[in-house]
């Protein structure tokens, strides 16, 4: 399946809960299966990432850091 | 009949069928009831109900931030406020923070080079209440922090809660005994109820807290 993100969130700057409530937000714009990329530099987020996507059932495609910045791709599910 | 005995009269087959098929239909029954458990899990929307009783800014921000990640994971979500909490949901936010008799409160500058940032300036509590306008000052503070930090406003927050559809209920006691007015609140106010009307539903929640 294509991995390529379709979409993107920039939730840079952003502090605990508000990566969380954007993501949300953006997904709920977005048919199933598409895929969303999100930045983020709050390092609550990793682990918070993670918990969102169990929980609601979406894919966390990929998860990495990057100099300080943290990569996030969901696919809808 | 002692618990033990009616344990007992349950274990003990009334039936041939039971006493040849016993252990099968345990089986089937405890392979059904799993089945039947994950089925009701999966299908379960967890609950959120917050009681909110605190009017200060920093009090503000946990039922704000727990209703609307919540509520981002999906979760019915229902608030009341009740005494000082009723503040968190006036239509103009004047909500303060005051370091006094708050020890904990780290009193730190938003701005300036880093060095200055890093010294906690403690202060005796007798110095606090006795400059007038600390408070104002503390506040003007902790705002910046909070916009230097990226972390949202409680009016951002309440916004977001109020688009995510959490319920936000007010204790009508409360707008009595200090003599508010109803019109003085947002208008997304779900209801006007008081402890009856919301036990049963912090009963019926997977998760209760009180702030």
């Amino acid at each position: 399946m294509n991995q390529t993100a379709t979409h993107t969130l920039d939730a840079r700057g952003l502090n605990c809960p508000l990566p969380i409530l954007r993501t949300k937000k953006a997904l709920s714009e977005l048919g199933s299966g598409e895929i969303l990329a999100i930045t983020s530099t709050d390092p609550g987020s990793l682990k918070d990432m993670q918990a969102f996507c169990k929980q609601t059932g979406n894919e966390l495609v990929e998860s990495r850091s990057d100099q300080g910045e943290f990569v996030f791709v969901v696919r809808k599910a | 009949m002692s618990a033990n005995t009616q344990l007992k009269s349950i274990q003990s087959p009334p039936s041939t069928l039971l006493r040849e098929h016993g252990a099968d239909l345990d089986a089937w029954f405890d392979a059904r009831y799993e089945a039947k458990r994950r089925e009701e899990i999966a299908n379960h929307t967890p609950s959120l109900a917050i009681i909110a009783t605190k009017g200060t800014m920093d009090w503000a921000y946990p039922p704000f931030i727990l209703a609307s990640t919540a509520s981002a994971l999906g979760w019915d979500v229902s608030v009341f406020f009740t005494f000082y909490g009723l503040e968190l949901l006036k239509k103009d936010l004047h909500l303060e923070v005051s370091p006094l008799g708050n020890p904990s409160m780290p009193m730190k500058m938003p701005f300036g080079p880093q060095w200055f940032k890093e010294i906690n300036w403690n202060m005796p509590n007798a110095v606090m209440a006795g400059v007038p306008g600390f408070e104002k000052m503390a506040t003007a503070l902790m705002k910046q922090t909070v916009k230097n930090n990226g972390v949202a406003s409680i009016k951002e927050l309440r916004d977001l809660c109020v688009e995510a559809d959490v319920k936000l209920v007010a204790c009508q006691m409360t707008v009595e005994l200090f003599g508010h007015r109803h019109e003085d609140f947002i208008p997304e106010i779900k209801d006007w109820i008081g402890a009856a009307s919301f036990l049963p539903v912090a009963q019926q929640s997977d998760v209760c807290l009180f702030i």
